[in-house]
């Protein structure tokens, strides 16, 4: 049905009438979109990085003895629990505060709102990761670890050497959740920054919906839009999966 | 055995993907007037959210006199047609809805039917104001609305008391043009502390979303003087391009907004229109420009101070030639459509539903009283006006002798991403990022673009 509508002129699904591909050729001329497209690439590729680094070092941090480490675990999950729009208002709160005070606001320049998304996407999604890598931890037998010590390896070598190939199923799934979340981020952006200044901080997700409303007839382009933007997202966790999934290695 | 399994799925996956929408469409029937006939639903679909809790009245009362059920759903703020478009593929698809203007009727065309044998259109005292293709009707006004500078009085007056005043005017009166106003609105920016306020005009709400006052509003001023100037037919292909000549008259208003405000101008991207409403209603600023609806709003903020016969109306100066003869925007963006893809009979309930509500007296008293409407009708009589203070105004600048007052030409503007683009450009000018040159070429250029896409 939805393949069906992109190829079709029209206002609600009940008077469609084909076009064949004039629809995708509108969306491939269209500059917003390439603009949307690049910024999505660029936001999914920092905030994967930030997200999983972070994760991870909280992750080895509270399977450590630390004092009240489960007290610490569930306040950094508690963000997950919070939606996606309710969050954007919030930081968007915070960061204009900020900013507020130097003058400007979040609308000012596309890097705030680039980097606005990043944290806030970080706060969100950093607890929810955590948490599985905290499980794959748990998952290593703790004999690995002892053989490593009595051959002599330093700390920074049984990382790099045992943990992470052992752990690599919790990053593929990491990865997996973070790269497709950040990749078809709507509520946030729409809250956070609404694509200001000049949609140079609208993502695919929130483009495809500006143009379904945008201009009269133009839902059809949005459709083919999604189609698109739903291939491109199917492509791209599919190929990560490939990915990193061969590099898993048993016990 | 899988491989068959799957092929049998898969074909009946793709066979779901690509039978739909197949629907012939019905011939389209116009609506001619029976009296009241067969019980059937009528399904409205409101644009406006501050008429809603009427609705709900009027339709109790409808039902109890005629027994006739009518079903009123409101959309979310600037979410019409987002919702219009969800419901519209439903089988409980709304029979009456609106557009707003020529725009909104090109999307909908398919749906509109012909009202020009119905009762409500026969009672429009206006017929050139309906939305008609080649003569046929197909969206009938039902208010008429108006807006300007509104002004808080006792300010001003506070502010023309003043012994150390820079301007000769005594009164807001005296003010018939743009250079007036701006040496008015200058020295009381000077003189804030005095005035107790926080600035003349409230903020200049620039984000995205809030952005409407001045990419459509405030922009249908100078577009308004370039077509007419140009006697551009406004029904042809000469509103596909501008030049937007009087932009600098835009920009003389604009500037006048933004530099003397109650919030500095770099700060305007994340205001929005609730809060000048709001800091005009506390008496933190003098003007604000909006129109009649927002009586209800300011009305409604806690701690208002502005009373009703403190509240006033200026006309939008720009700087152009004969402005002191220039009157308020007064026009409509909100006409009645009715579903011609539903049955004859829901068609005929939607317009009898429609008639009753602007002609019997409960349904007059409705729609004076409680959703405030100037109704374009001559089943009203003078007296039949609402009684808020900004639609007294703007009831009195239509009769003012010798005022021209200002169309609403923006429902020619090309399409939404159009003001998109001009509220972005003007959100970065305001921040100082780029030129108003800039801002020139994004509005003609934009304006050009979105109308090479309109069918």
């Amino acid at each position: 049905m939805g393949i069906y509508l992109s190829f079709n002129k029209f206002t609600t699904v009940e008077n469609a009438q084909w076009i064949g591909f004039k629809n995708y050729a509108l969306a491939f001329s269209n500059t917003d979109f390439l603009n949307a497209l690049w910024f999505t690439a660029k936001f999914t590729l920092v905030s994967v990085v930030t997200v999983n680094v972070f994760a991870f070092l909280l992750a080895l941090a509270l399977t450590s003895a630390v004092r009240g480490k489960n007290v610490f675990r569930t306040i950094f999950f508690m963000p997950n629990l919070i939606g996606g729009i309710v969050l954007g208002y919030i930081w968007n709160l915070i960061i204009n505060g900020v900013l507020n005070r130097f003058g400007v606001d979040l609308s000012y320049d596309a890097n705030y709102g680039f980097w606005g998304l990043v944290i806030l996407t970080n706060w969100q999604l950093i607890g929810y990761m955590m948490v599985i890598y905290i499980a794959g931890l748990q998952n290593i037998p703790r004999d690995l670890h002892e053989a490593s010590q009595i051959d002599g390896a330093t700390r920074f070598q049984t990382l790099r050497h045992v943990t992470i190939p052992m752990l690599m199923p919790s990053i593929t799934i990491c990865t997996f959740l973070t790269l497709t979340n950040s990749f078809k981020l709507f509520d946030q952006n729409l809250a956070l920054t609404a694509g200001a200044p000049a949609r140079k901080t609208s993502m695919l997700a929130l483009d495809i919906y500006n143009t379904f409303y945008g201009r009269a007839g133009w839902q059809g382009v949005g459709q083919a839009k999604a189609v698109i933007f739903f291939l491109i997202v199917a492509l791209i966790a599919f190929a990560q999966l490939k990915f990193t999934s061969s590099r898993e290695v048993e016990s | 055995m899988k491989k068959h399994i799957a092929l049998i799925l898969a074909l009946a996956v793709s066979s779901t993907l690509f039978t739909a929408c197949g629907r012939d469409e019905e011939p389209e029937q116009g609506v001619t007037d029976m009296p009241e006939g067969a019980a059937h639903t009528v399904r409205f679909l409101n644009f406006k959210p501050e008429s809603a809790e009427a609705y709900d009245e009027i339709v109790k009362s409808y039902e109890e006199q005629t027994g006739n059920k009518v079903i009123i759903e409101t959309a979310a703020n600037n979410t019409y047609e987002q919702t219009l478009s969800a419901k519209m593929s439903t089988s409980e698809a709304p029979t009456i809805f609106q557009v707003n203007g020529p725009r909104g009727y090109a999307n909908w065309r398919d749906y509109c039917a012909d009202l020009s044998e119905t009762r409500i259109y026969a009672a429009l005292t206006d017929k050139n104001s309906a939305l008609s293709v080649d003569g046929v009707p197909y969206g009938i006004p039902y208010t008429v609305e108006g807006y300007g500078i509104i002004y808080n009085d006792e300010i001003t007056e506070k502010y023309f008391d003043l012994a150390d005043k820079a301007v000769e005017m005594e009164n807001m009166e005296e003010v018939d043009s743009f250079e007036e106003l701006r040496a008015v609105v200058e020295d009381m920016q000077a003189k804030k502390d005095e005035l107790g306020i926080k600035g003349v005009f409230a903020c200049t709400s620039l984000k995205p979303g809030d952005d409407w006052r001045w990419q459509t509003h405030l922009a249908n001023v100078p577009i308004y003087y370039e077509f007419t100037n140009k006697n551009v037919d406004l029904t042809g292909d000469e509103t596909k391009e501008i030049t937007f000549a009087y932009g600098e008259n835009f920009r003389n208003i604009f500037d006048l907004y933004i530099n003397n405000s109650t919030v500095d101008r770099k700060m305007l991207g994340s205001k929005i229109t609730d809060e000048s409403m709001a800091e005009f209603a506390l008496g933190e600023c003098a003007m604000v420009q909006n129109g009649n609806w927002a009586w209800s709003q300011i009305n409604g903020i806690d701690g208002n101070v502005v009373t009703a016969e403190n509240i006033k109306y200026l006309p939008i100066y720009t700087g152009m030639d004969g402005e002191e003869n220039q009157g308020l925007c007064i026009g409509t963006e909100n006409y009645f459509c009715i579903n011609s893809q539903a049955s004859a009979e829901e068609q005929q309930a939607a317009a009898d539903f429609l008639y009753w509500l602007y002609s019997s007296d409960m349904g007059k008293d409705y729609v004076t009283n409680k959703l405030g409407f100037i109704a374009p009708f001559d089943t009203f009589d003078d007296a039949e006006t609402p009684d808020d203070p900004l639609t007294r105004e703007v009831l009195d600048w239509m009769d003012e002798e010798g005022i021209v007052n200002i169309p609403w030409n923006f429902t020619l503007f090309p399409s939404q991403t159009f003001k998109e683009d001009f509220g972005a450009a003007l959100l970065q000018y305001a921040q100082g990022s780029i030129e108003w040159a800039e801002v020139e070429k994004v509005v003609t250029e934009s304006w050009k673009t979105e109308s090479s896409y309109l069918a």
